[in-house]
């Protein structure tokens, strides 16, 4: 029998349900403390086994398509896709048709340029002032960047060119809307949820504008079309349209919005490091050349910080699978039904793996350490195995390019305590606590 | 020596590695899976081999050091 991890919060019922609302990683964390590599926990009806390190975790990520799904473990993601929209593909067959259309390697060198001109654009009413700090909230910034980025590479230039900050307002809320009660009742009448399904009839309401205005102005030659116009050629509905590119853009929004945040955050906690990647970039750069050049290449010190940014602050910290055939985990036989999962925020930190795991120490990449290429199955980020994300090599590429722009032209200082700098876990998808305030002046060089 | 290990269970087809070490790593089109062109390569392609290692989007591939 696998044994069952401790209650710091009471069962209301639901078993660990009600820790997981309010502090999910002290659960993981106790997990692997009472628990060893594989322990349990109890989440509504279902039993969820946790397992880490790198033996389990190589079980659970080679895992078979066959004997694990993935939809099913997420049902808060049903009412933020759309309850009508049912794909034809399963997510491991929708994964790889992204990756063959929008994450291509011979289309890198486009987006790169493309994410360059949007931050730029975001940071045009920045100013010039070298002597006056300014302050933005970064949750807000990079939320609304990574809207407009995902949106212009993964669905088209004319698409995007539609978007405001409204979007990203409102793509905020279906994420907000992701509380864990999902597990017992994915429309459960609580405010995240009311005002979840709100702005998911917003977010219709403004792809049905756009879809008008098309219509109106009729047919374009076929280089200025865009996944939009596709989907209008087909009579797809505005609603069902929605739940495509929310769907297509879900995976790449708050986890780059987050990365990029914590990187600031962490490289302002540690000004050495701040100050190794800045004198990288000016070197870099110094021979004028373009952003969506060097962002494909290799820039080892900002990796190595970009790397450890995301040790520490994985964006997604649980990866669930429901179990469809028996398998065998860590010598324990799991019966259909059962939730399997690993975490990247528990993994990531094993002492045994990442010495100081609590320490930020991007030199953990550098030869010969290599500590992400050394621990395969639990420096995990971005999960590990097959199904490893598929976008990461985009992510990476947008990071170094983010922070080719912003960190060549401005200088950062923290706006409020360093350690008041923390993550509201109360939900599922996970984002900056607000306020996150950073003051920033043009770099006088 | 150096020998190159590419794990097709992981291999995404990316083909990241054609570009930093096209020498080294082919890919078969039919199986939409990376190729080890040459299994020890010479001690001179190391850096590009170590360059797709450290690159590959899906964390397949891996050197590994062999006496003699």
């Amino acid at each position: 029998m696998i044994p069952e991890v401790s209650y710091a919060v009471p069962d209301d019922g639901h078993g660990h349900l009600a820790e997981m609302r309010v502090d999910p990683i002290g659960l993981f964390e106790r997990v692997r403390a009472e628990c060893g590599d594989v322990g349990r926990f109890r989440l509504a009806d279902k039993d969820v086994v946790l397992v880490s390190g790198a033996e389990a975790n190589e079980q659970f990520f080679r895992a078979p398509d066959s004997t694990l799904d993935q939809a099913a473990a997420y049902p808060f993601m049903t009412p933020i896709f759309g309850k009508g929209v049912v794909f034809d593909a399963s997510p491991e067959e929708r994964q790889q048709m992204l990756k063959n259309q929008a994450l291509r390697g011979d289309m890198m060198r486009g987006h790169a340029s493309t994410i360059e001109a949007e931050i730029r654009r975001m940071v045009a009413d920045w100013g010039d002032a070298t002597d006056e700090w300014r302050e933005i909230d970064i949750l807000d910034f990079f939320a609304e960047l990574t809207i407009y980025t995902t949106s212009s590479c993964l669905i088209g230039k004319p698409f995007r060119e539609e978007l405001d900050s409204s979007f990203a307002h409102h793509y905020h809320e279906l994420e907000r809307g992701t509380d864990a009660i999902a597990y017992v009742d994915p429309y459960a009448d609580i405010e995240s949820f009311r005002r979840r399904d709100a702005a998911r009839e917003r977010l219709v309401e403004l792809v049905q504008g756009i879809i008008d205005k098309r219509k109106a102005r009729g047919t374009v030659p076929r280089e200025e079309r865009d996944l939009l116009d596709v989907l209008i050629s087909i009579d797809m509905s505005a609603d069902y349209v929605t739940g495509i590119f929310i769907s297509m853009m879900f995976a790449g929004h708050h986890t780059s919005s987050g990365t990029a945040s914590w990187a600031l955050i962490e490289l302002m906690r540690h000004p050495e490091t701040m100050k190794g990647v800045v004198a990288e970039l000016d070197e870099l750069y110094a021979d004028g050349s373009e952003v969506s050049f060097q962002a494909l290449r290799s820039i080892p010190v900002l990796e190595a910080a970009l790397k450890e940014t995301l040790r520490l602050h994985p964006p997604l910290i649980i990866l669930m699978r429901v179990v469809q055939e028996e398998i065998e985990l860590a010598g324990h036989r799991i019966q259909p039904g059962t939730v399997v999962a690993a975490s990247p925020r528990v993994s990531n930190r094993i002492a045994d793996d990442f010495p100081d795991p609590e320490l930020f120490d991007p030199s953990r990449y550098l030869d010969p350490r290599q500590e992400d290429l050394q621990n395969r199955w639990t420096w995990i980020p971005f999960g590990a195995g097959k199904h490893r994300c598929v976008g990461n090599a985009f992510a990476m590429m947008q990071m170094k390019a983010i922070f080719s722009v912003i960190l060549r032209d401005y200088e950062f200082e923290t706006a409020q305590p360093s350690e008041s700098y923390r993550d509201d876990v109360s939900k599922m998808v996970i984002q900056l606590e607000q306020p996150c305030r950073v003051r920033y002046r043009r770099r006088s060089r | 020596m150096i020998r190159a290990v590419a794990d097709l269970d992981l291999c995404q087809a990316h083909q990241m590695c054609q570009a930093e070490a096209p020498d080294v790593f082919g890919f078969d089109d039919d199986a939409d899976r990376v190729v080890v062109l040459q299994e020890h390569p010479d001690e001179s392609l190391r850096p590009q081999v170590e360059a797709a290692v450290r690159y590959c989007p899906a964390m397949a591939l891996a050197i590994e050091e062999e006496n003699g």
